[in-house]
């Protein structure tokens, strides 16, 4: 493909005028929202449009320097090669530090269009800063960008090939998971901004809940597919048949997830009942602060991880100082402003406030220990306390006993009534759920022995969340009442948990794996199953070489499926096979098999699960975001920002 | 409950709190790394099966080792802290009866090649840890790394950081000895 020559320089050129145009933006809007000037308020629109396109038409550029494999520019040189399939190469755009900051500034300036657009009913001036507030961020990310961490910059010696994007990246994942991720994270710089407008202006009531709550929900849901997504993917591809790893990238990203839930919860709360005012603010500050940390913490390396990306401190440090400043600033803010916010209304101790209340609680006490298993080792370090190793069994132990009180809650939340429930009227409800779930979780352990009393605490709570659910459909229904789309989308979320709850403790009770070596036409037992190796043949993929195997799975003697597990090795790294792994996906069991190294006797090193309800941590994942899209569209949003 | 008015010093409680946190950021960035005791240490050391950096077609796998003491070390050519602790390595490689077996971690082979070529081999055999799944086995928390193995394969002591002549001193070469003893 020809390439025009200077589109490189004229992808900087569209960098630099998306920073000026933001940081016009910023300034002439909070002056204009200060003083009240109605000409300049007016800007606030076109200017949000042009920022938008300057970050989009820089963006493109960079897709095209990848597509046309532009190896004069360092970026593109380091992060693909002519070999690598055209998908690929256009995700390795955001593949490197580089591209993936720059994906970041993209979806900022993204949501910001959105946000100007979808305003149309919000007074001009409250408009105008939050737009100003997002618009300060993204100049601010795009400037450290173009500064520190420019994709444009050219090779002064152009290589006749490029490098090659990490194999264990090629991968359909790579093109959704990293953009639906960072969807999440810059989403909540919405309502992030939303919640320093409210700051700024001091009035956070109704209205303000009620035009918040379909941005975080928005967000929220991205953050959901993307994780899941990110999880699905790391399942998959890495080979080991597991799905979370605690790893400090994957931490990262739980912990803006769990804030943004608390923050879903305290919204609904503010908005219904004018309570946790405060709250609910700080909520929306600290959730896109950890969206930011999660973001960048990794990348600046402070925390070395062995998923280190950046090896120039200087680079992480300007990170974390811009990260630093915008959260110190609206933490600032908030101690200055926030003594103004009061609460409307009062509540006791049993209503749906106050379960609202312990929801908050016990997810930001997750998200706290979380922090704590990630930060550890550097804090005892920083406090020269000695030293100390945090691993998956930490933080397994310490968040199990907050997450089945969440379950629980999440049952009971939505039978409670606002402001005050009566004992006697909810018990009658509480009996029939009782009766319902703990039925059906004798009958379950009755036919299934389970091995653990976690398993059947796990599969109780998954119940509990269910037969909750329908009881209040079916109380809906017998009053007559519509469900609305809000209603709806929160029951099925909820519903989701569930699903995904009872996905993790039946694959973790009852997963079966074996590690051996198999001759051609041997085969090995796992539970029901029969696995023989049927042949090894070698094949030619676009950049690589593969061994891929035939295993005949039976069951019972039946012939049930052929698994093909492959061995690949890239053009780029011979020396370092990357296994492919080869799964039988059904809704109730996964089938995972992938290939080891060859063994001299001409045997092969092969690695088998049976994962039962595995798939169910995903379909629950996506039945939470799912419930947040039913949610986002409901009317009573639509018409929101009228009032205020 | 009732709804909460005044206490406005509170509200300084999370800007307090994230100042902290940035304490502790800033101090990790210029922080260095010592000992940490891994969950490992008394544990027989996580088997595994690599390839060798200086003949691909060769593995290595710890089992054999059987019956010396060697240490572990993660190192890649990327990493400035292993460039500080090699002439080390090259004087612990000296030591009778020693081997040390570099875990090469996410590295381009042939910068890792190079990086050997110039300034010299303290390793036995270096192993190639592309993807870094046997550092995560071995919980390893940064690159450079060093993990003592006595002659059972039992993990007897964990080094964080880049390992300055007196650690190998004061701490590596007595617990060597005593181990060989």
């Amino acid at each position: 493909m020809m390439m025009p020559p200077f589109l490189p320089e004229f992808g900087l050129l569209l960098l630099l005028t998306g920073a000026s145009c933001s940081l016009v933006m910023a300034l002439l809007l909070f002056y204009a929202a200060h003083h009240r000037h109605a000409l300049l308020l007016a800007l606030a629109r076109p200017l949000a449009l042009l920022q938008w396109l300057a970050m989009s038409g820089s963006f493109a550029c960079l897709l095209l320097l990848f597509a046309g494999n532009d190896f004069s520019v360092r970026y593109v040189a380091h992060n693909a090669n002519t070999a690598m399939p055209l998908p690929y190469r256009l995700g390795a755009a955001w593949g490197g530090h580089e591209g993936s900051l720059q994906l970041w500034t993209l979806l900022l300036s993204l949501w910001t269009l959105v946000v100007a657009v979808c305003s149309r009913r919000l007074p001009a001036v409250t408009r105008a800063q939050i737009l100003a507030t997002m618009g300060l961020i993204n100049a601010g990310f795009t400037l450290l960008l173009a500064a520190s961490a420019n994709p444009f910059a050219r090779l002064e010696v152009i290589p006749v090939d490029g490098r090659e994007l990490n194999p264990l990246l090629q991968d359909p994942g790579l093109i959704f998971h990293p953009p639906l991720l960072y969807m999440g994270y810059a989403g909540f710089a919405v309502v992030f901004a939303i919640a320093i407008t409210g700051l700024l202006s001091g009035r956070i009531d109704a209205a303000w809940a009620r035009w918040a709550r379909p941005w975080t929900i928005c967000a929220w849901m991205f953050l959901t597919a993307g994780i899941a997504l990110g999880s699905l993917w790391a399942y998959y591809e890495l080979g080991w048949g597991g799905w979370w790893f605690w790893d400090p990238v994957e931490n990262a990203s739980i912990m803006p997830w769990l804030l943004g839930t608390a923050l879903l919860h305290s919204l609904a709360a503010t908005e219904k009942r004018g309570v946790f005012k405060r709250w609910t603010v700080l909520l929306a500050i600290l959730t896109f602060s950890f969206a930011l940390i999660g973001a960048f913490l990794v990348r600046s390396g402070v925390l070395s991880s062995v998923h280190a990306f950046t090896s120039d401190p200087r680079r992480g440090l300007l990170i974390l100082l811009l990260t630093a400043l915008i959260i110190a600033a609206s933490l600032l803010l908030y101690a200055l402003r926030a003594d103004r916010l009061h609460g409307d209304s009062q509540f006791a101790p049993l209503s749906r406030e106050a379960l609202l209340l312990a929801n908050n609680i016990l997810l930001c006490v997750a998200t706290a220990s979380v922090l704590l298993g990630t930060l550890y080792p550097l804090l005892l370090d920083a406090l020269d306390l000695g030293k100390l190793s945090v691993g998956p069994p930490y933080f397994n132990q310490v968040l199990l006993p907050i997450f089945l009180p969440l379950l629980l809650c999440t049952g009971l939340g939505p039978q409670l009534r606002w402001k005050q429930q009566k004992l006697a009227a909810l018990l009658p409800a509480l009996g029939r759920i009782l009766l319902c779930c703990g039925g059906l979780t004798l009958l379950w352990s009755g036919l299934f022995s389970p091995p653990s009393v976690l398993t059947v605490l796990g599969v109780f709570s998954a119940l509990w969340i269910a037969s909750s659910i329908v009881h209040a459909l079916q109380q809906r229904l017998r009053g007559g009442k519509r469900l609305s789309m809000a209603t709806a989308g929160m029951h099925l979320a909820h519903l989701g948990l569930a699903v995904t709850t009872a996905g993790i403790a039946l694959s973790a009770a009852y997963s079966l794996e074996t590690d051996t070596q198999l001759g051609i036409g041997q085969s090995v037992r796992l539970g029901d199953y029969q696995f023989s190796l049927l042949s090894v043949e070698q094949g030619l993929g676009p950049n690589y070489l593969t061994s891929t195997a035939r295993i005949q799975v039976w069951q019972q003697g039946k012939p049930l499926r052929v698994l093909m597990p492959e061995k690949r090795r890239y053009q780029s790294q011979p020396d370092m096979p990357i296994s492919e792994a080869a799964i039988a996906a059904g809704p109730f069991s996964h089938l995972y098999a992938t290939l080891a190294d060859p063994i001299d006797n001409g045997s092969w090193g092969v690695r088998l699960y049976y994962k039962p309800m595995v798939s169910w941590i995903w379909a629950g994942a996506a039945l939470m975001a799912l419930g947040g899209l039913l949610a986002a569209v409901d009317r009573r949003y639509r018409r929101a920002g009228t009032a205020s | 409950m009732k709804p909460k008015h005044g206490k406005s010093w509170l509200l300084v409680l999370p800007l307090l709190g994230f100042l902290g946190l940035l304490w502790v950021f800033l101090h990790g960035l210029q922080r260095d790394p010592h000992a940490l005791p891994s969950s490992w240490i008394g544990r027989p050391a996580p088997l595994f099966v690599l390839p060798r950096l200086d003949a691909p077609a060769q593995t290595f796998s710890p089992a054999m080792l059987r019956g010396r003491v060697w240490l572990l070390n993660v190192w890649a050519s990327w990493c400035e802290s292993c460039h500080t602790e090699h002439p080390t390595l090259m004087q612990l490689a000296q030591h009778d009866g020693l081997a040390i077996v570099g875990l090469n971690q996410q590295d381009v082979p042939d910068a890792a090649r190079a990086w050997l070529a110039k300034a010299g081999n303290p390793y036995l055999w270096s192993v190639m840890d592309r993807d870094a799944r046997v550092s995560i086995d071995y919980g390893v928390y940064g690159v450079p790394e060093t993990f003592v193995i006595d002659q059972a394969g039992i993990v007897r002591y964990r080094h964080l950081g880049s390992i300055s002549p007196q650690d190998a001193r004061d701490i590596l070469l007595p617990l060597i000895r005593k181990l060989q003893a």
